[in-house]
């Protein structure tokens, strides 16, 4: 099993081939995301950090922030963490847009089974997309479980998927890119985590192991 | 001046009125706060996992509810709190997804509080009172001076237990 020190002795050429791997993925996602809501979508270069677990809700913007998360493990040979976090607000404007509904129309207090329900497969589509893009081009089998959806705050949510974390290393490995609606509105973040085990695998299937 | 002291994941602090410790975001975490109002000490954990003898890397100690309540318990004696005074508050151990399957990562926040609740009884602390459970976080603001524990959420409320 690797640990924290694995992560903190990757090299430069490693972190851009992770780089490289999220950039793929993301694009991909982002095409989807951009079908789904019938708008533009641009992204920014995906960042690779390694932080100890009470940094990663300031990557969101706060652990207090109100937020809504959906979550997917991925299975097979390189397990990770899946997590697409959106503000609020933000969520509710992509579920107007998603069900032709004029933006503005729904409100977060008003945010029912139904969607939950469209969240829950914009989740599943983008993760598709960005396990798919990832998978081609590492040869690796991947496998997205069905997504589990929270809305609260941004700390709570993390809370639980850094604690199967906890139980190996103090610090996560998190691969995170901004989606962006008319380059300047934050859509959402998404995050893979790769369980310390997985991340020797995909070095070593993009050819940069040690 | 009195200031407000965060505390972070996976972390412990302590303080002397009348300064307040605040943890932010508690979900499936617990938020464990010890004090002696005589001598206004107080101690605040936010554990992640119940259990550090099942870890394969224990080193943090504020990470885990066992390893947790006995750093708190050095970290009191250290600062002149009495062992006999100490009394506990806690919150978190929720469970925050839904449609979630039969994992246990899932069921983490509900053997988080079984493991603290049974590891301060071990440590003869009493707990006076708990705000656990649910599907919701919490927001903690702890007051060394006489014990009391804001609690915030969203959408379930606002209470000092």
């Amino acid at each position: 099993m690797k640990n924290v020190s694995d992560y903190l002795e990757l090299s430069n050429i490693q972190m851009d081939a992770l780089k490289e791997i999220g950039n793929i993925g993301a694009g991909n996602a982002a095409t989807a995301l951009a079908q789904m809501i019938n708008s533009k979508i641009d992204m920014n270069v995906p960042q690779v950090s390694i932080l100890e677990f009470d940094k990663v809700p300031d990557l969101i913007g706060g652990a207090d922030l109100y937020v809504v998360g959906i979550y997917l493990t991925v299975e097979g040979s390189a397990p990770a963490s899946l997590l697409f976090i959106i503000r609020v607000e933000q969520a509710c404007r992509l579920v107007d847009m998603m069900m032709g509904k004029p933006v503005g129309n729904t409100k977060p207090q008003e945010m029912g089974e139904m969607e939950y329900s469209a969240m829950m497969e914009l989740g599943n589509i983008i993760s598709a997309t960005y396990l798919n893009a990832l998978a081609m081009f590492t040869q690796l089998t991947m496998t997205p479980s069905v997504p589990a959806l929270g809305m609260d705050m941004a700390g709570a949510i993390l809370n639980a998927i850094l604690a199967q974390f906890g139980e190996v290393a103090d610090h996560v490995l998190v691969l995170e890119t901004q989606f962006k609606k008319d380059t300047e509105d934050v859509v959402g973040h998404f995050f893979m985590l790769p369980e310390p085990g997985s991340l020797d695998t995909i070095l070593t299937a993009l050819g940069v192991s040690h | 001046m009195a200031s407000i002291i965060q505390v972070g994941m996976a972390d412990l602090k302590l303080t002397k009125a009348p300064n307040k410790l605040m943890t932010a975001g508690l979900g499936s975490c617990i938020g464990i706060c010890v004090c002696d109002t005589t001598a206004k000490v107080g101690a605040l954990a936010h554990i992640m996992l119940p259990d550090s003898t099942q870890a394969k890397n224990p080193q943090n100690r504020a990470k885990f509810a066992d390893s947790a309540i006995l750093m708190l318990l050095e970290e009191m004696d250290k600062n002149g709190a009495s062992r006999a005074r100490l009394q506990a508050k806690i919150a978190g151990g929720a469970q925050m997804f839904k449609f979630s399957g039969e994992s246990d990562i899932m069921k983490i926040g509900e053997r988080n509080t079984q493991a603290v609740i049974e590891h301060l009884a071990k440590q003869r602390i009493k707990l006076l009172a708990q705000d656990t459970g649910g599907n919701f976080g919490r927001t903690i603001t702890f007051d060394v001076e006489n014990g009391s524990l804001l609690v915030r959420t969203i959408g379930h409320g606002e209470r000092v237990i």
